[in-house]
């Protein structure tokens, strides 16, 4: 795994909150390398700075000091309009409200980044319908997510992440709202979405979850306490 | 796609993006009216002018050029004066008055204009036949009514009253030929033509007076310089054409066109104001569904296009619904000031043309761009990680 490239990487990031007088110092300095195909947990107790890290490993959001590089890219360079474009295709993000369009349907919500991207009608139908059919829904193409259980709009909202191909996904506790069963089903497509060869990162509190993962990286207080190759 | 959720966004709002769109309607029509006043009154006098090709007019300064209140005198040397001019190939003398016609139960008065019906341009006839003798008369249809008679009946007709002795004075008896359409007359009115000779007999008018002049043009003949050449060579008189009456009609007009401007100004205004709160309401709803697009790669240019797409949208179907209901009020107020005295019925102060609903369309698609303005920019501006996370709180 070691030699493979870099997805992402993070150097000495830092992130603090302007609060008033007492600004929350969410990150303190983590850096973190994610190799192509390499499936990484970051786990840690609520308010440690996961979703910060998270974020900034995304281009979502920007840190206060340190880089990162994302397929050898630093975001830093970045205008907002680039990253914008370089989060669309390059980057899928999972959140764990799920976030789907409640006008669209699944199909169309899965389409969006595709439209936005310039695909064609044609071709934007073709790959939604092949990404839920690879999560399962198929059949569900032209429901709105309010049809839907919560388990299937996780499944909408990973083809969403999916559509560009993206190298890159990102996941914010994806199974923070579902039962076991339905968080067991998340975890196996994960599992065959890494086992493809994308490149995922996941925050969970979720050990199920956390177990399934090649690597689980330990954030504490902003700081990464440790970082363990489990397979 | 961005039609889609903007078409969505409005769609499952949809008393309230209904209640925006009467609105938006309301504030359109007025703003259609406004427009069709403030270029409708100058328009309808141009057709009015230009009825029966008589370009210029000679009036007392000051005077609208179908006032027959007016006199000049001397009218004969006048008439022999313009006949000097080869660019002048018509002139037809108006002289206005007031008769009696008199019947049982008091009669009615009419308004009357002495013309020669060879060469006229203050009437169309309708029924029966032109004025063919100096007894003869064509009359409106409501003076008919009025005096109870039909065509070829003969009236009785006074040109006078002595208070003094309670009694009619110079009467005489005129034949009807026929009815017409006076064009220059306020609404319903009655009133007759006559020759010129024989009204001013009855008015005992001396000295061969008239109210006005029509002057129809040689082909090709220059107006202007025809009008300068008037003034030079009869001084008493000022001549009027076409388009100096409407500059003074302008002159006139203008209180009620700044007045239409600053209405139609309020209106779209208030369209304006009225759809931004909505599309800022509806954005305001969506910020957590706009973080994650952006989130997910969405352009803020695509953001923009999606929430000014709201805003035109409400707009341009309020448009639409306003454009009937502008028309109807139009209508509905034009009836109310075709009253107004001393202008002739056939001015429209609102006129329809489609210029019209197209520069109101236009300003409506602008206002709508302007109104998604304030919500497309913070949409677009929304901090994305900040927003995603008090979404995850709420
Ligand atoms: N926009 C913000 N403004 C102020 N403080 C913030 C903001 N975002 C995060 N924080 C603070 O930064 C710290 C890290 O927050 P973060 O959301 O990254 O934690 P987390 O590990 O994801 O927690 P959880 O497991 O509860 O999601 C917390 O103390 C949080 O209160
Ligand atoms: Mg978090």
């Amino acid at each position: 795994m070691s030699d493979a490239p870099l997805a992402v990487s993070a150097r000495d990031l830092r992130r603090d909150y302007a609060m008033g007088d007492a600004p929350v110092h969410a990150l303190q300095g983590v850096s973190l390398d994610v190799a192509a195909g390499d499936y990484a947990a970051i786990v840690g107790p609520s308010g440690c700075g996961k979703s910060t890290l998270l974020n900034l490993l995304g281009a979502i959001d920007r840190p206060t000091a340190g880089s990162v590089r994302i397929q050898g890219k630093p975001v830093e360079s970045l205008s907002d309009r680039e990253a914008t474009r370089f989060r669309l295709l390059h980057i899928g993000f999972v959140f764990q409200r799920f976030y789907l369009m409640p006008a669209l349907s699944a199909a169309e919500n899965v389409e969006l980044p595709m439209a936005e991207a310039g695909l064609s009608r044609a071709q934007r139908r073709a790959r939604a319908r092949e990404l839920l059919r690879y999560v399962g829904l198929e059949a569900r193409a032209d429901h709105r997510p309010t049809q839907l259980s919560g388990g299937e709009q996780q499944r909408v909202a990973i083809a969403r992440a999916l559509a560009n191909r993206p190298a890159l996904l990102l996941c914010d506790e994806p199974t923070g709202e579902l039962d076991a069963h339905t968080g067991a089903e998340i975890i196996a497509l994960f599992e065959r979405l890494n086992a493809g060869g994308t490149t995922i990162v996941v925050v969970t509190h979720d050990e199920e979850l956390a177990a399934a993962a090649r690597r689980v990286v330990h954030v504490k207080d902003g700081r990464i306490l440790s970082d363990t190759r489990v397979r | 796609m961005l039609v889609t959720l903007a078409r969505a966004s409005l769609a499952g709002r949809r008393a309230r993006t209904a209640l925006a769109v009467v609105g938006v309607a309301v504030s359109a029509a007025l703003l259609l009216d406004m427009v069709m006043l403030a270029s409708g009154m100058r328009a309808s006098f141009r057709e009015l002018l230009d009825v029966r090709g008589f370009t210029i007019r000679l009036a007392p300064r000051g005077t609208l050029p179908f006032d027959t209140d007016a006199r000049i005198d001397s009218a004969g040397a006048i008439m022999a004066r313009l006949g000097a001019n080869p660019d002048i190939v018509a002139v037809s003398p108006v002289l206005g008055g007031q008769l009696h016609v008199l019947g049982p139960g008091g009669g009615v008065t009419a308004v009357a204009i002495g013309i020669n019906p060879a060469v006229q341009g203050d009437y169309t006839l309708r029924t029966g036949h032109d004025i063919a003798g100096p007894d003869q008369a064509v009359v409106s249809a409501d003076l008919l009514a009025a005096a109870h008679a039909r065509v070829g009946d003969t009236l009785d007709v006074a040109g006078g009253y002595d208070a003094q002795l309670r009694a009619v004075t110079r009467e005489r008896r005129i034949v009807i030929a026929g009815t017409a359409h006076f064009i220059y007359t306020p609404a319903n009115p009655k009133a007759m033509a006559m020759p010129l000779a024989t009204l001013r007999a009855m008015t005992g008018a001396a000295g061969d007076p008239v109210s006005l002049f029509m002057l129809r043009l040689r082909a090709g003949a220059d107006a202007d310089s025809v009008q300068r050449w008037i003034e030079r060579a009869i001084p008493r008189v000022s001549a009027v054409s076409t388009a100096s009456a409407l500059r003074q009609v302008d002159r006139r007009l203008s209180y009620f066109r700044q007045l239409a401007f600053i209405l139609g100004s309020v209106s779209l205004t208030v369209g304006v104001l009225l759809v931004a709160t909505l599309v800022t309401v509806s954005v305001n709803e969506r910020l957590g569904e706009i973080a994650v697009m952006r989130a997910i790669g969405v352009s803020t240019r695509s953001i923009v296009a999606q929430v000014m797409l709201e805003g035109v949208a409400i707009m341009l179907a309020g448009a639409t619904l306003g454009l009937g209901l502008g028309l109807v009020t139009a209508h509905y107020l034009n009836g109310i000031l075709s009253q107004f005295p001393g202008l002739p019925a056939a001015i429209d102060f609102f006129l329809f043309q489609p210029r019209d609903a197209w520069v109101s369309l236009g300003l409506l698609a602008l206002a709508g761009v302007l109104a998604g303005v304030y919500p497309a920019w913070r949409g677009a501006s929304l901090p994305i990680a900040a927003t995603l996370r008090d979404e995850a709180v709420a």
